[in-house]
């Protein structure tokens, strides 16, 4: 038997190859474009407007003992009620999820409302109800608990608007979930509570992270509801975006630009961190 | 007895899939439970690991009566068609979770595991996730997974479904020379008859929530109790006939039958490789019309029309088919080596998939 010659297959293109699917340069091309009229150029006029500001002028702004207890206000309000979201949040879409009951599909709808609410509305509710005279704030009153006009009604405010977004991340991956893993589980001798943070905790997290972060992120930048049950008492209870629409009325755009490129800031480094603890997770669970 | 079975029901609304099933199995063998989809053999698996509990009757464990027992405390070992992996969990992590939840030191955790790897030949993937190995380590892994706490029973629900045929193949195999290894009593869950007759040690064959027969590979194959397995275990033909006494008939042919009061209607099975061809008519035999040869490799199908019979097949070794020199269109005289008679009550053939009728 004679050895032909065998073609010799020609070598892939060296370094990065672009996938089977064409058309790379065109979608990636109109990403770039549109991400930049809609997001990147409204927000770079935001800093050119601050630059109008000298830096002592602008660190004066920025740094003064009113912005800087704002700050710890919207940021820890909003991380505190992206946290209760995503513990509440992972048991509503457990309960969604998991089990069939009259009037699921009512709880179902319910769970949206607050995205549907015009914010304003959100916030009269809430302090209608949380006010001393209000049907819960009556009954906290006497136990000493404030809960509108102060930092816990910011909280609670942030939690109503952020309710929705760990419980739509997370229900479709529990409603994924293969039950053979829970029974594997079951047969290897876990427990319904090792079971569930050995196995299905690994496999919410990255979900409950994506929610945490839209949830955070939304609570940073309202406004609307927060108004009505804060008080709004600088120091104490003015949040961050009020900070800046008081500015605003008075005229002050360089003031009010400095602010908030300040929340811009911070807002995008922690959602970058929430993204790269996402990432983690993913690789972690096969899903990369 | 390791496993004991009394008087199994079980329905899901008003479907009844398991009806009075009983089932001894004898400590450290491997049997499978072989049946068509729907016929209950899974359900009875999930029954035996806890993840089911029957309407009715006994599950004992080596004489220990189990039903009360949740799936965690069984300690049995099992094996899902789709691995079931934890994929958050490295290999040795995913085969040390059944020790981890039970709070075992670590040395001994890190040993077993060690040592379970290297049974299912996986030592250098111990880091690696689930995601990064093939389907037939996967399933290693599951298994490794499944003995972690030397469970006393282990079940195997279609382990080999999901791979492809050479895979499967091989861990048949191995699967085989490790219960050899382990002796570890085993049930395992099967469709596919010819996985059933290579690793088990005993057949169960159940068809639409019954038990049909138990009994060796070569004893189902070689007396199978009903027209079922006769149908179920690999192609077979049938021919319309009767029995009179002890007599059976098929158009003019005569075979002993298992006797029979009076004239009943009869269905005579006869399967390819017992049915002899001839180029000339003899005593006993059957005249038909050759219409298609299929090469097998060691064998070669003849597929045959028959007068008032419709479509045969014989299974040819190479030698005689050469011998013979068929060719499509040929007449030819079939006669059966052995015949089994089965009163045409009891065979519902319709339901299931056999090839020559």
């Amino acid at each position: 038997m004679t050895t032909a010659a065998v073609p010799v297959p020609r070598a892939p293109r060296a370094g990065w190859s672009p996938g089977v699917l064409p058309g790379f340069g065109l979608s990636t091309g109109f990403t770039v474009l549109y991400l930049s009229v809609v997001v990147l150029v409204p927000l770079s006029t935001l800093a050119l407007r601050s630059s109008a500001l000298s830096w002592e002028e602008a660190w004066r702004i920025v740094a003064s003992p009113r912005a800087l207890a704002s700050y710890r206000l919207s940021f820890g309000a909003s991380l505190a009620a992206a946290g209760v979201n995503v513990v509440f949040g992972v048991l509503v879409a457990w309960v969604l999820a998991r089990y069939r009951f009259p009037g699921r599909s009512l709880v179902d709808a319910v769970v949206d409302l607050p995205f549907a609410l015009p914010t304003a509305v959100s916030g009269i509710a809430l302090t209608a109800v949380y006010a001393p005279n209000g049907w819960i704030g009556r009954h906290l009153a006497p136990l000493g608990v404030k809960a509108a006009f102060s930092p816990l009604g910011v909280g609670i405010a942030l939690t109503f608007i952020g309710l929705p977004f760990v419980i739509r991340t997370v229900q479709p991956v529990l409603e994924d979930l293969d039950a053979e893993l829970e029974e594997a589980a079951a047969v290897l001798g876990a427990g319904r509570w090792q079971t569930f943070l050995h196995v299905l905790v690994p496999i919410l997290l990255p979900a409950a992270l994506t929610g945490f972060a839209l949830a955070f992120a939304r609570a940073l930048g309202e406004y609307g509801s927060v108004v009505f049950i804060s008080g709004n008492m600088p120091l104490r209870t003015e949040i961050s975006p009020l900070l800046v629409m008081t500015r605003l009325e008075q005229y002050d755009y360089a003031g009010a630009a400095a602010i908030a490129v300040v929340l811009l800031g911070a807002s995008f480094l922690i959602l970058l961190g929430v993204n790269r603890l996402q990432a983690w997770a993913r690789v972690r669970t096969g899903r990369a | 007895m390791s496993i004991e079975i009394r008087g199994l029901w079980k329905s899901f609304g008003t479907n009844t899939v398991l009806k009075d099933v009983s089932l001894d199995v004898p400590d450290g063998e491997l049997v499978a439970l072989l049946g068509p989809s729907g016929c209950g053999k899974t359900t009875l698996l999930r029954i035996l690991a806890g993840l089911e509990t029957a309407d009715a009757g006994d599950v004992r464990h080596a004489g220990e009566e189990i039903s009360s027992r949740s799936a965690r405390e069984r300690n049995v070992g099992l094996v899902f068609q789709h691995y079931a992996l934890f994929r958050h969990m490295t290999v040795a992590e995913n085969v040390g979770f059944a020790l981890r939840v039970r709070k075992r030191p670590k040395e001994e955790i890190e040993a077993r595991v060690n040592e379970l790897l290297a049974l299912v030949q996986l030592d250098a993937y111990r880091a690696r996730y689930p995601h990064q190995l093939s389907g037939g380590q996967r399933q290693r892994v599951a298994l490794a997974r499944a003995l972690a706490t030397s469970p006393r029973i282990l079940l195997l629900d279609e382990p080999f479904g999901a791979l492809d045929a050479r895979v499967r193949q091989e861990l048949r195999r191995w699967l085989r020379r490790l219960h050899d290894e382990l002796h570890v009593t085993s049930v395992f869950v099967t469709h596919d008859q010819e996985e059933a007759f290579e690793v088990s040690d005993r057949i169960v064959l159940m068809n639409q929530g019954r038990i049909e027969q138990v009994g060796s590979p070569a004893q189902v194959f070689e007396e199978p109790a009903s027209p079922f397995v006769m149908r179920f275990l690999g192609a077979v033909n049938v021919f319309q006939g009767h029995v009179e006494g002890d007599r059976a008939y098929v158009q003019d042919l005569e075979f002993a039958a298992p006797g029979g009061a009076g004239r009943t209607p009869a269905h005579v099975f006869v399967r390819p490789h017992e049915l002899e061809i001839h180029r000339a008519a003899v005593p006993g035999s059957l005249a038909a019309t050759v219409s298609r040869l299929v090469p097998l490799g060691a064998a070669v199908r003849v597929e045959l029309t028959a007068a008032g019979n419709g479509a045969l097949e014989v299974e040819l070794d190479l030698r005689r088919s050469e011998a013979l020199a068929l060719a499509p269109g040929d007449r030819v005289h079939l006669s059966p080596r052995r015949v089994r008679v089965f009163p045409a009550s009891a065979d519902q053939g319709d339901s299931l998939t056999a090839s020559g009728l």
